[in-house]
Order: structure tokens, then sequence, then C-alpha cells
């Protein structure tokens, strides 16, 4: 499967997803779908028979109201067989709305509330340069997410510990739930921020995924930095009405716009 | 008990390289033998208790044992939900160490008084929560809380304690330390309070009274047949905590005894009361007037007593 079929996918398993669960968050998947399918189709060393392969690169999502798109990723990846994800949001499942860990294997941490992924992500990291190992450490983010004073604090650690095996990915759509993040709390000029706290700092169009591969392959060797990966996204990606509408942060797609979004998808 | 748990957890990281000591910039003097020993197992992550609480969480993950070191409130409430969601819900093996807790640093002010911590981590589901009595039980809790997988709070005092416990002690976590049988009064403490309780104790018993004394060094898991049995037998418990009566000792003591049927007994809880303390005053200072000096735990007692009779 080439990473294009694999983002095709993710898209119509979140749609399906949100749909069923009768669930929010369908457009901040859409927005990170293309970086998750070059991750796991292209970038991750990974054994999903073998999930806790002690060599594998970890991946961190700590933007995570968007784990319906992992949980999609990992199952056409074969952790777990795809017909498992029309479990998500319904009583009695394992798959929460916010990423969880707990039976689902390939999910290295639990998160929903929002700042909370890098520290971690920089923990691991830290824990790897000890032992000598040369696995790497993404975390994706998402752009709202950066509001929260946290994640500042593990930008510093990991620009002063220069942890070169940490790669930040920014999901940045620039809409966050209620607004623009320009109109809520500008993150601008974010660039220069990454780059001022120490960190190895590039742009990407996030739905170019030749540009998403080499921006993603990252060699902590040659690298004496952390790495940030500022994606440019559009958030509802693949959805002509959902693409760069606040209202699709929570809007469950349902009746005629379900079909209306699965036809798109289908057609693309 | 800072210097005993220090000592105690030197002896570990020396055994097992893969303990580590994080502070948040704090512990001025005391972990500068620790940190010249083990260069490797030793990091000061500057003053950022949320991110320390998560990185604890990623190496914890990756095979570590964290020890996470800071004062007061900080280690804890600063940093509760990467407490709750990263360290608990991953069951990572994270050791929260707060040091100067109840009244320790009274003159400090009310950010240093940490005085609702153990109400609040006793809440958190996978959490053991361990105050120790003395410098010897805080060498003991720190070598139980690493022998102990997953997460833990260990809730100590400043340095300079005394030393209650003279002979050898049988520390197990989630087990009172029995001190002293009686039949009229059980005194339970919590934490560094338990040298004015032993005093009180003295007092009372002088005055004529059969008195028992526990030290429940360990808040969560409880050890509710120690209440239970109490309860059968002797018609007053006072529990005795430098923590608000709300959420701590008390409340735990009372919990148990609420579920219990046919009890002989009484409770009163000593402890802080709801309000901040805004008064300067050192610790014994503070002690006295909220009511936990050896005096006034005695005359508490003595009035709980004759209003049960």
């Amino acid at each position: 499967m080439t990473s294009s079929e694999l983002a095709l996918k993710i898209r119509k398993h979140a749609l399906e997803m949100t749909h069923l669960g009768q669930s929010s968050h369908v457009a901040s998947i859409l927005s990170m779908a293309d970086i998750l399918a070059v991750l796991y189709g292209q970038v991750l060393e990974k054994r999903p028979k073998e999930p806790k392969w002690p060599k594998r690169d970890r991946f961190i999502l700590s933007k995570g109201h968007a784990g319906a798109g992992v949980y999609a990723a990992l199952a056409e990846t074969g952790y777990f067989p795809p017909e498992d994800l029309k479990n998500y949001y319904s009583n009695g499942s394992k798959f929460s709305g916010h990423i969880s860990h707990i039976g689902i294997p390939g999910v290295e941490l639990s998160t929903g509330s929002l700042g909370h992924g890098l520290s971690v992500g920089a923990g691991m990291a830290f824990a790897a340069r000890l032992d000598s190992k040369k696995h790497r450490h993404f975390v994706l983010m998402s752009d709202g997410e950066c509001d929260e004073g946290s994640n500042w604090e593990a930008i510093l650690f990991a620009s002063h510990h220069k942890l070169s095996n940490l790669i930040a990915i920014i999901d940045y759509n620039k809409i966050q739930s209620l607004d623009t993040v320009g109109k809520t709390l500008n993150l601008e000029p974010f660039v220069d921020k990454w780059r001022a706290f120490g960190w190895n700092t590039t742009e990407v169009d996030g739905h170019d995924h030749e540009a998403l591969v080499q921006g993603l392959e990252i060699d902590p060797v040659k690298n004496i930095q952390p790495s940030c990966i500022i994606a440019h996204t559009t958030k509802g990606k693949g959805v002509s009405f959902m693409e760069n509408s606040v209202l699709w942060h929570y809007r469950s797609p349902q009746g005629e716009e379900y079909e209306n979004a699965m036809n798109e998808l289908n057609q693309s | 008990m800072r210097d005993h748990f220090v000592e105690a957890l030197y002896k570990v990281a020396n055994l097992d390289q893969n303990v580590l000591l994080m502070t948040g910039d704090l512990g001025f003097g005391v972990l500068s033998k620790f940190s010249k020993k083990f260069s490797s197992q030793y990091l000061n992550v500057g003053i950022a208790e949320q991110n320390m609480a998560g990185l604890a969480t990623g190496m914890a993950l990756e095979g570590k044992t964290v020890f996470i070191y800071s004062i007061a409130n900080f280690p804890t409430l600063r940093c509760l939900e990467q407490i709750r969601n990263d360290i608990c819900y991953h069951k990572a093996n994270v050791k929260i160490v707060a040091i100067g807790c109840g009244l320790s640093y009274g003159a400090l002010g009310i950010s240093h008084h940490a005085t609702e911590d153990m109400a609040i981590m006793r809440s958190l589901p996978e959490m053991t929560v361990v105050a120790p009595g003395d410098t010897v039980e805080a060498a003991a809790a720190t070598y139980a809380v690493y022998e102990k997988p997953g997460p833990s709070y260990l809730r100590l005092g400043r340095g300079g304690e005394p030393k209650v416990h003279e002979k050898g002690i049988s520390f197990e976590i989630g087990k009172a330390i029995r001190l002293f049988e009686g039949n009229d009064i059980l005194l339970i403490s919590t934490g560094g309070i338990l040298k004015n309780v032993v005093e009180a104790r003295k007092l009372l018993c002088q005055k004529g009274f059969s008195v028992a004394l526990y030290s429940m060094h360990t808040l969560k898991p409880f050890d509710r047949v120690a209440v239970e049995e109490a309860a059968q037998r002797v018609p007053l418990i006072v529990t005795i905590e430098e923590h608000s009566i709300t959420g701590g000792l008390g409340s735990a003591v009372s919990e148990v005894l609420a579920e219990l049927s046919g009890k002989k007994t009484r409770l009163k809880r000593l402890g802080l009361g709801s309000g901040f303390s805004s008064i300067v005053g050192d610790q014994e200072y503070l002690r006295n007037i909220y009511g936990l000096s050896v005096h006034k735990i005695v005359e508490a007692v003595e009035e709980a007593y004759q209003a049960q009779v």
C-alpha cells in the first residue's frame, strides 16, 4: 500500500468512525491523515506483530482528540484487524475518543489533555540516549496545543539536553476549537520561536508526501539538536465543505453530509 | 527525614543503575553527594514540574525507576494532571517525593504549606501514598516504594527531625506499625507529627489512661484491618495528622468506621481545619496554634474521652 492509499484509508475510516460513533474531531483527523500515512507507511521503524519491539521508533499522538486517525493507521498497517475500528466510541469499547493505550497494540501513550505528549516523548528520548539506543521519538502535536505552557517547558528541556532523537511535528492547520489560531492566541512568528528555543526547525506542506518524507527522515546521529517539523495543513483536508471550517472541529458527520463526504473521498 | 531518604536512595541507586533522581531545582546541598556519585542517574530539570512529571513517565515507560523530588506542593499540585493521566494511567514506575510537608516550612507562608496533598494524592487510582513518621520510617519507606512497582507518593518532612523508633521496625506498605496497645484510647498518627503523638501518649498514660498508638505511615492502600480490630475493643480512636482533616488520615479512618457494623468506638479527628494559615511561625509554633502540640493533643484527647463517657 502506498502512503497515498494509506492516507485515503485513514480518512475514510475517520469519517465512518466519527459517523458511527456520532463523535467530534473529524476535521482534526483529516488534517493530519497525510502525516500519519507517511509515518506509518514509510518513516517509522516498526514491527506490527511485535508492537513492543525494543528498537521500534516511538510515536506519540499528543493531540489525543484525533485518536481515531491513529487507530485507523494501526489497523491498516497490521497491528489489529480493521473490523475492530467499528467499536470506536461505542459502549464497552476500548477505543475511546481520546487515544488510549490499554488493550490497543501500537499505542505508546494515552493522551487527551493537551500539552502532555512532548514531555513524555522527551523523557523517552532521554532514557534512550542513556541506554545508547538509536531509535527515534516522534510527537505529533496540534497548533492550538502550543497554547499550553507545559510544552514550552519540554521545548526548553529538549534543546538544553540536545535530544536529537526527538522530533516534534506540528499539524499547523491554523484553526483551533472555537476560532482561528490567529484570533485566539497567535503563535506567529511560530518558526522563529522554535528556532529561538534551539530546535532544528523546517516547514513543509503537510499534505505533500514527498516533502513530509524528506522532512521526517531525521538521523539522530547526524543531528545535534531536537527537530521540529512545522507541517502546514488544511483542517478537514479532503472533504471540501469541511476544509478550513471551525464548525467541523466538533460537528459529527451524519445524514447527507456523511454521504457527500464519503462520496468525495471515494472520488478522490 | 530528607537526609534519610537521600541516604537510602543513594544505596538503592548504587545497586540499580536504572534508578534515576530528578529534581525541580530544589535540594540545595542535600543532593550534591548523590549528584556527584551518580552523575548519569541525576538530573536537575529546572523549575518545571509539569515537564518533570511527563519526563519521568517517559523514562519509566522505557524501564527506569524514577524518583522526582521537590518541596511542599510543587511535585504534586503543580503537576497534578500529569500525575493522573501520565503517571497513574500508565502505571509508570515513578516515585514522587515531597519534602517539607505539613507545616514544616511554616514561616515561608501558605504556598509552602502542604496541607491537602495526601487527600488529593489518595484519591488518584494506582497511587500509593506513604507518609513516614520519623527518620527510621523514612529510610524504610524509600526502600519500600522502590520495591513496589508503579506510582508512589512519598510525603516527607524536612531535615533534623528526631528519631522516634529506637528499635528496628518492620515496615510494610499498607500495614500500620503498632507501637503500643491499650484499652481506653487508640491514637493513630501519620507523618512527622508522630513524635508529638508519642509524647502526648506518655502524658496520657501518666494520667491513668491505657493508650494504644499506631503509626499509619501508609494512607493508600489503607490498613483497614487495624482500624476494624480496634473499633471492636477501644472506646475512642483519635487521628492526628499535620494535614487538613478533610481527605487525609481522619477521613480514611472515618470511611472504614462508617461502613463497619457493631462498632464500639467513637472517632475524633485532630488536624488542620479548612482555612489557610496566614499566621507566620515556625513548625512547632503553628502546630500549637492548630492544636497539634503535645499539650494541645493531650487536652483534645481528654476532652473527647470525657465527652463520650
